[in-house]
């Protein structure tokens, strides 16, 4: 649960909320503002503007730091998610988890305090930047119910803690109201996170199932159980290897913002503008240090704390004009193939399964990975529309499927090259699945509402060659498919034919039938896959 | 002559055995009867089949139905060979058509299926249907001074009362006793043909009327060909002022394209074009009793201003006045006149005139 906290912080600092004031006026704005009334204000920004879609980013915000916390302790995720109706509107949410657990301390600040964290600035691709996390799902239930949230935790050293935890919006702290540490001896490790909030529940292509389903095929080395409203789900494991554990990288300049450069140099810790340049930021060295601050016309040993607003101006433009290589790719961890065509035979059963893993791309100095995969044919209905799930760093995205980079990438792909049918700019239709995979140490998403992928044109292209990819193996397999069908339709007809014939020729020629048939089933076999179709043949006679 | 025919069918199914014992894919040479292949020859005067072919394949899912069915076909007609018995073409459809087993697949479906593969047969053998003895549709009469002999019964073309003898498919039996005749008015229409036929017309002008009633269907074409060969009879043709009416003209005249490969037997190179025209609209004062003509009928007289058989100035500048005027004139036009201006007046009038297109 550690890692949950730095990207809640990340997400509230968001890049637009900086427009037009300093890294300092933010900062202090932050202090001052009280979280309750931020939450109040931006509700409907963090996934909590209805009741329907509230409860869904409860379960979502549980379920993502369950899922992160277990993979970064390379854990093989168990998951358990409960939600039992309480009343009118109100719902108790339970998630259990089987990762590495929480110290008794550190409990109440993880999920009791807002923005709490400090490693901000260093980017690593991980299901984060959702919302603001696990406290976030404890304030809406204290705003919506007013009940605690209860927390049993341990680490397996032999002792369970035990909170009943609520969050002073005043001051933004944790306010702890009940707390036990019982040394019972139970080796366990991992998280039960049990709270009450209003919400709604709906069976629908965004709702809670569908999405513990994409869950499952976005996370195909977890087992998850989803016990619901309407009855138990299991999502069993489909592969016991996880993928590799992302590593960590500095941003990269080019990719950065004038308000997020200005908050850098605010909490670097480096003691000149050179040293800051080359820690804080991958792919700057000391010359290129020198050349940045030379192109700025600034001192190369000044402190970054002592820069006037107008200098950190022309550093951030000299920055963007310096040539600089492409950011470390090996940042990324994609599901791969295999996992990927894993996640889908477990929950389709199809004739066809294929995957692409595209080599990493860097848009705006920020890595990223495209990955898809389809599921062809089987039990898949024939002729509806090919459904397609969008996940981003393996979290499913349900809502404003329209403004996605995703969905505008499929429905500009050809697929009648590729064996399915399409007519216009609608999505094809066939028995088929897809699902696209965009993986990034920072998802650029169109909206704070973080459901749907920005169309830079570089995003567009490598989801389109991913499909295309895609769409070339699906084509081989559905035209080999076709072959068979046709020399079967072939078989079907000679085999009618061919009696017709031997007893005409046999008339003709006054000869027994029988043996020109034999004759004729000889030819069949060794001619069927020869003769082409078509017109009669012209020629001279 | 019908052990010539029986060793020509044999030949094909034999051929077609060849292949099978040489493992080959089997197939069937079959000329092409449509207009790329056929050449209207200026000597003769008639539209024959040039010498390009198809092949037609047993193990190709395009061939493979036609080929079962042109055996299917072949072998019947050899049976009738065999009996010595004749039936018509739809007797023949009815004959072969049978479900195919386990499929809900028939030999064949409709007749139009079966009708081709008949004249594929008679194209690959050289031979008539008739000669297969399988009869065509009975379609068209005959009125006029001539005697012949049917099966063994004598026929007065003269003395059938109001009908007419009806003109059989196969006319190749029939043997011409006497003729008593100056010309024979072949008419398109049935209704002009009563009319002629009550006004004695044939009587009066000593001729010989035929009708074909629409198309010409073998069995008048031949009997008309006959008359004129044997008899040196001229032929005038008398059909609506349209496309369709001219064309039946140039069928009975130079053959067709669908057989143009019996044009020899069929064809009446001879004849004249007696009317009507669009000239004669102005020239017989119709011009109230005209009809405007339809798309297709423009459409097809344009098709026929590039036929070769039809360059002649004179049809060319009847074909262009009914595509620009966009009008044409059936033989009841005539009638509009009053009902006996065709016999009285049309008709003796262009006789008298020799005022046909050639």
């Amino acid at each position: 649960m550690a890692g949950a906290s730095s990207k809640e912080v990340m997400s509230m600092v968001d890049e637009k909320n900086v427009a037009g004031k300093t890294a300092e006026d933010l900062a202090k704005d932050q202090r001052e503002i009280s979280v309750s009334e931020f939450f109040e204000k931006n509700r409907h920004l963090l996934g909590y503007d209805n009741p329907t879609r509230a409860l869904l980013t409860v379960v979502k915000e549980l379920v993502d730091n369950s899922l992160d916390a277990a993979e970064e302790a390379r854990v093989l995720p168990r998951i358990w998610v409960e939600i039992k109706p309480n009343g009118v509107n109100r719902f108790r949410v339970t998630v259990k988890d089987n990762g590495p657990g929480m110290i008794d301390k550190q409990i109440p600040l993880t999920l009791g305090k807002l923005l709490y964290g400090s490693k901000f600035f260093r980017l690593r691709q991980s299901r984060g930047q959702q919302g603001i996390g696990g406290s976030g799902a404890i304030l809406y239930s204290q705003l919506t119910t007013g009940k605690t949230t209860n927390i049993i935790s341990s680490t397996g050293n032999g002792k369970t803690s035990y909170y009943e935890l609520m969050i002073d919006v005043k001051k933004n702290e944790p306010e702890i109201v009940s707390h036990r540490l019982i040394e019972d001896g139970k080796l366990w490790h991992g998280l039960k996170i049990e709270t009450e909030v209003e919400g709604r529940y709906v069976e629908s292509k965004r709702g809670i199932t569908e999405y513990m389903k994409q869950v499952a095929i976005g996370n195909p080395f977890a087992d998850i159980v989803f016990d619901g409203p309407s009855g138990k789900l299991k999502f069993p494991r489909g592969a016991n290897e996880l993928p590799p554990l992302p590593k960590e990288i500095t941003p990269h300049p080019h990719g950065v913002e004038l308000g997020i450069f200005r908050r850098m140099l605010k909490a670097t810790k480096s003691r000149t503008i050179a040293s800051f340049l080359t820690n804080d930021f991958s792919r700057v060295g000391a010359g290129t240090a020198k050349e940045i601050c030379k192109l700025a016309g600034i001192d190369p040993k000044i402190s970054p704390k002592r820069l006037e607003i107008t200098d950190t101006e022309k550093i951030f433009k000299a920055v963007k004009k310096v040539k600089l290589m492409r950011p470390p790719l090996d940042c990324l961890s994609p599901l791969g193939e295999d996992l990927l065509i894993k996640g889908l035979k477990k929950e389709f059963n199809a004739e066809f399964y294929a995957a692409i893993t595209r080599p990493p791309e860097v848009y705006r100095g920020n890595p990223f990975q495209i990955e898809c995969a389809v599921a062809y044919g089987g039990e898949l209905p024939l002729d509806s529309q090919v459904e397609l799930f969008r996940i981003t760093n393996r979290v499913p995205l349900l809502y404003q499927e329209g403004d996605c980079a995703i969905t505008k990438a499929m429905l500009g792909t050809d697929w009648r090259r590729y064996g399915l049918q399409k007519s216009g700019r609608s999505m094809p239709t066939g028995p088929a699945v897809i699902l696209v995979h965009f993986a990034s140490v920072w998802v650029p998403f169109v909206s704070e509402s973080k459901q749907a992928i920005s169309s830079y044109p570089i995003i567009i292209k490598e989801i389109k060659l991913a499909l295309q990819e895609l769409g070339r193996r699906l084509q081989r397999h559905v035209s080999g498919k076709r072959r068979v069908e046709m020399q079967q339709r072939r078989k079907q007809i000679f085999d009618r034919y061919l009696p017709e014939v031997a007893n005409a020729v046999g008339k003709l020629t006054s000869k027994k039938p029988e043996p020109i048939l034999k004759k004729l089933k000889v030819i069949m076999k060794k001619s069927t896959g020869v003769v082409v179709d078509g017109k009669e043949d012209k020629g001279k006679a | 002559m019908v052990k010539k025919i029986k060793e020509k069918l044999k030949g094909l199914g034999e051929d077609v055995l060849k292949d099978i014992d040489k493992k080959k894919n089997p197939d069937i040479n079959i000329p092409i009867r449509s207009l790329s292949n056929v050449v209207y020859d200026e000597k003769t005067k008639m539209l024959k089949l040039g010498d390009k072919a198809s092949k037609r394949y047993l193990f190709n899912v395009a061939h493979a139905k036609k080929f079962m069915q042109t055996l299917l076909v072949a072998a019947f007609c050899k049976d009738l060979q065999d009996q010595n018995l004749h039936t018509s073409l739809r007797d023949l459809y009815y004959a072969l058509k049978r479900t195919l087993p386990e499929s809900d697949e028939n030999t064949f479906e409709e007749q139009q299926e079966s009708d081709p593969i008949i004249v594929d047969l008679e194209v690959m053998l050289d031979m008539l249907r008739e000669q297969l003895n399988l009869n065509a549709d009975v379609r068209g009469r005959v009125v006029g001074n001539v005697v012949v002999k049917d099966s063994g019964d004598t026929i007065d073309f003269s003395k059938l009362g109001s009908g007419g003898w009806a003109i059989p498919s196969n006319v190749e039996d029939i043997t011409i006793k006497s003729v008593n005749a100056k010309y024979i008015l072949v008419i398109e229409k049935n209704a002009a043909f009563e009319r002629l036929h009550e006004d004695k017309f044939w009587k009066k002008q000593n001729c010989i009327l035929v009708t074909t009633q629409g198309q010409a269907a073998r069995g008048p074409r031949r009997l008309i060909q006959r008359l004129s060969t044997d008899y040196k009879l001229p032929v005038y043709i008398f059909t609506d002022a349209d496309s369709y009416g001219w064309y039946i003209y140039s069928v009975i005249k130079y053959g067709s394209i669908s057989l143009a490969h019996i044009s020899e037997r069929l064809g009446c190179p001879s004849a004249k074009f007696i009317g009507l025209t669009i000239s004669d609209i102005d020239e017989f004062d119709l011009k109230n009793f005209t009809i405007k003509a339809r798309e297709v009928d423009i459409k097809r007289a344009r098709e026929m201003l590039k036929y070769k058989w039809f360059k002649h100035p004179a049809w060319q500048k009847e074909l262009k006045l009914m595509i620009q005027r966009k009008i044409k004139a059936e033989l009841e036009a005539l009638s509009g006149r009053g009902l006996r201006f065709m016999t009285e007046v049309y008709l003796p009038t262009k006789i008298k005139k020799k005022k046909f297109l050639p």
